[in-house]
């Protein structure tokens, strides 16, 4: 039976990985180039028996002006897990379309596209709308969209709520600074 | 008869004359209360009769099922679940409402006949809850359909709903519950809030 | 199921029927977001030739509110009361993914007590949704009573909640680090009397539904689920089990004390709606032994909860993570994206029904009458708020 650490390195001479990082022992993630994610997860599911799709997720690194796309599998052979990360821009988001090689990828990637605004040419029901209706604006999971500030601005609230933050406010109540009297580390 | 001419026509009036029989073309009308006594036995029996729509929008659903069961009973007082909006006198709004449902509980709504009466669960519903600061979720459900009874909880027990049926009935058996007018009335204002917020408008206008 | 002539439908193709729209033949159906029985919102067009189904979509967004960009404005303990809100059965199991994986990347190691404590809290949470289950399964195709048991069953199970944690359906009771409190005494006795109630209202259902000619007929041949197909859809859980794959996340990946507990996988072959209401009568007989073993072996002193930094200032490393446990539908999971600041870059969860109730059912549904769609959505156990959160 394969492992893992065998599997990453027939990826790694194959394709060439960037960047690797080992979680726990059973769960491992290898950074690509945009290009080779779609024949790596080819090779991991039919050569190396990852043949689970876990999951398909976005992460969005808005210093780097980057978007984080991470495909996860498993094998339920040696039970371990990969991580397949790439990185593409954020300005011109589109990615190539996995649908043809499982059938819950188009679902994950209607999520986002609606989501975060990524572009994968050819899936099936990529313009439709997947949570949301009538949505005008940015997409919402994008980090310059403010959702505190939109929800005030659009729905009627009701008035009379206040916060409070709790350092200020005991501040007051207790008309002393109460965190004075902890030690601070190392007295 | 009331002359139709002279009120407001509505959106769909420009539609083709084979599509315009479906749907109808005057506004809704308050129904006024009947004389004193008549009134009086009606407001008994409808408060000892409540039939609720069977629509959970919200997680506050899930405690309207042991309702049913024999630890609490409430068919022993008259209230049992209905599949459709014009069996039912009572809409329970189950807490937070994102704008997709909202759209679907206006057009439930306004398909119940007279006398109707909305009691809205759990605190989303009051002031937006644990989700005030989401993009998809509705703060305050008091602007786009007339409420009767607020329930606080998240989420309220099911002996929490049944004390909130009990102070429905005693509205209903005070006179005070006259929703369904209040809606019409407000025709305009009430319209106008749910058209800010519900941007894929494709609803018909009904006058029942 | 339509041991019909095919040569008055239109022609099947892959999966897929090919029809003209305009030729007037064919209805479009709207199976709408309210279901009974099905604990969640969302629609289904069908478009149907007679009673037969030949195109479903799927249609989610009803219950939407956006947890992922919530969380991602809120410290991690102010992340951790929304968490469990968003399944609604079965909260514990998001509790539990959303603490391990913070313990995970803060290297915090909870206390021995505190894991069986846990174990024992998803155990009963599986329990009381498998009872919700079967009350909904079984409403679904007319029989009443036995939906009317099961609910006030877990009623029981929810007073033994509300002693235990404080709260009859969101518990918010497995915090990073431990457990909130400790079980009251005398805890053992009401555990033990409740689990014979359950047990004697499953001994009732099964004999109530296994002996019915009319569910028989209904459930045998529905919604077939052949092995090939599981890795194709990433099918998961007891609708994978019921076509005779052994896989379960606490025996493939054992967590918490999982492996100091003695079960095996139960599975049953066949792959329609029938064997997968054995596999699930066999689970809830397999958590009720499962409850009683830890209750048995449960250390009785110990810390429930591990020393903690200051939580409204607390800074997670940066990193990454994916954790996984097994809910009462299949593989649940949290992806942890942190940055070293204190607010989370990105926490994305994974439940089973993302491909249950969209790519298979829409695979599924084909071929059906309008009166077993709703039959299907329970026998896949879909549940719509996991998919949009």
């Amino acid at each position: 039976m394969k492992t893992k650490y065998e599997a990453i390195e027939n990826v790694d001479n194959i394709f060439g990985i960037i960047d690797q990082h080992e979680q726990r022992p059973d769960l491992s993630f290898i950074t690509l180039e945009k290009d080779k994610v779609i024949p790596t997860l080819i090779h991991l599911r039919d050569v190396e028996n990852y043949s689970h799709l876990v999951m398909i997720t976005a992460v969005d690194f808005i210093e780097d002006n980057k978007f984080q796309i991470t495909y996860l599998l498993h094998n339920y052979e040696n039970k371990t897990d990969i991580g397949v990360k790439t990185l593409i821009d954020r300005e011109n988001p589109t990615m190539q379309s996995g649908h043809k090689l499982w059938k819950q990828f188009a679902t994950y990637q209607r999520e986002l596209h609606e989501m975060f605004g990524i572009d994968f040419p050819g899936s099936p029901r990529i313009n439709e709308n997947f949570a949301l209706e009538g949505w005008e604006g940015i997409p919402p999971m994008r980090k310059d969209f403010d959702t505190l500030e939109y929800s005030m601005k659009t729905y009627h609230n009701r008035s009379g709520r206040k916060s409070y933050d709790p350092k200020t406010y005991m501040k007051k109540q207790l008309k002393q600074d109460i965190y004075k009297q902890y030690p601070k580390k190392g007295e | 008869m009331k002359n139709k001419n002279d009120k407001k026509i509505l959106e769909n009036a420009d539609l083709k004359p084979i599509d315009k029989d479906l749907f109808s073309n005057a506004y809704p009308e308050t129904v006024p209360p009947l004389n004193k006594y008549m009134e009086k036995l009606a407001n008994w029996a409808r408060a000892n009769s409540l039939w609720f729509l069977a629509f959970g929008t919200g997680c506050g659903a899930i405690e309207l099922r042991p309702l049913l069961t024999s630890r609490f009973d409430i068919y022993s007082k008259g209230i049992a679940p209905r599949p459709t909006p014009r069996q039912s006198g009572v809409f329970i709004i189950g807490g937070y409402s994102s704008v997709k449902t909202l759209k679907r509980i206006i057009r439930s709504y306004e398909q119940m006949q007279n006398p109707k009466f909305v009691i809205s669960l759990c605190s989303c519903s009051i002031n937006g809850g644990m989700y005030f600061d989401s993009y998809n979720t509705i703060n305050q459900i008091d602007k786009y359909i007339p409420v009767d009874v607020f329930i606080t909880g998240c989420m309220p027990r099911p002996e929490a709903i049944m004390a909130g049926f009990d102070k429905l009935k005693e509205r209903i058996l005070a006179g005070k519950t006259e929703g369904a007018n209040k809606y019409v009335e407000n025709f305009e204002y009430y319209k106008a809030n749910q058209k800010k917020i519900i941007k894929d408008w494709n609803m018909p206008d009904y006058n029942w | 199921m339509f041991e019909l002539d095919r040569s008055k439908y239109p022609p099947m193709q892959d999966g897929k029927s090919e029809f003209d729209i305009n030729s007037h033949k064919y209805l479009k159906l709207w199976h709408g977001p309210q279901h009974p029985g099905v604990t969640g919102n969302m629609a289904l067009e069908l478009t149907v030739s007679g009673d037969e189904v030949i195109e479903l979509k799927t249609h989610i967004g009803y219950l939407h509110r956006g947890f992922e960009k919530l969380m991602e404005r809120r410290k991690y303990i102010n992340c951790f009361p929304i968490v469990c809100r968003i399944c609604v059965p079965e909260p514990d199991t998001n509790e539990y993914l959303f603490s391990t994986a913070v313990e995970e990347l803060a290297g915090i190691e909870i206390p021995e007590k505190a894991k069986w404590i846990r174990t024992l809290n998803l155990e009963m949470s599986r329990l009381g949704s498998f009872l919700m289950w079967l009350g909904g399964q079984a409403s679904m195709f007319g029989m009443g009573s036995v939906g009317q048991w099961c609910i006030t069953h877990r009623d029981y199970l929810l007073d033994l909640f509300e002693e235990m944690c404080g709260a009859r359906v969101y518990h918010m009771y497995m915090v990073p680090g431990g457990v909130r409190g400790d079980l009251p005494d005398g805890f053992g006795k009401r555990l033990e009397a409740v689990l014979q109630k359950c047990e004697k209202v499953i001994r009732d259902s099964e004999i109530v539904m296994l002996n019915n000619s009319v569910l028989q007929a209904r459930l045998k041949g529905l919604g077939i689920i052949t092995p090939d197909m599981i890795d194709k859809f990433g099918i998961v859980g007891p609708n994978a089990r019921g076509s005779g794959i052994k896989r379960d996340v606490r025996k493939d990946t054992p967590y918490l004390i999982y492996d100091q507990l003695d079960f095996q996988i139960e599975t049953e072959d066949g792959g329609d709606g029938w064997a997968r209401l054995i596999v699930r009568f066999k689970e809830m007989k397999q958590s009720i032994s499962l409850i009683r073993q830890i209750m048995q072996k449960m250390p009785k002193t110990g810390e429930i909860k591990a020393k903690m930094p200051n939580p409204l200032h607390w800074k997670i490393p940066a990193g990454e993570t994916f954790v996984r446990a097994e809910s009462t539908r299949g593989e649940y999971g949290y992806y942890m994206v942190s940055d070293g600041s204190e607010y989370p870059r990105k926490i994305t969860v994974r439940g089973p029904s993302y491909t249950h109730a969209m790519s298979l059912l829409e695979h599924l549904g084909v071929g059906l009458n309008i009166a077993d769609v709703g039959g299907i959505m329970g026998t896949l156990h879909t549940y719509p708020p996991e998919i949009e959160r």
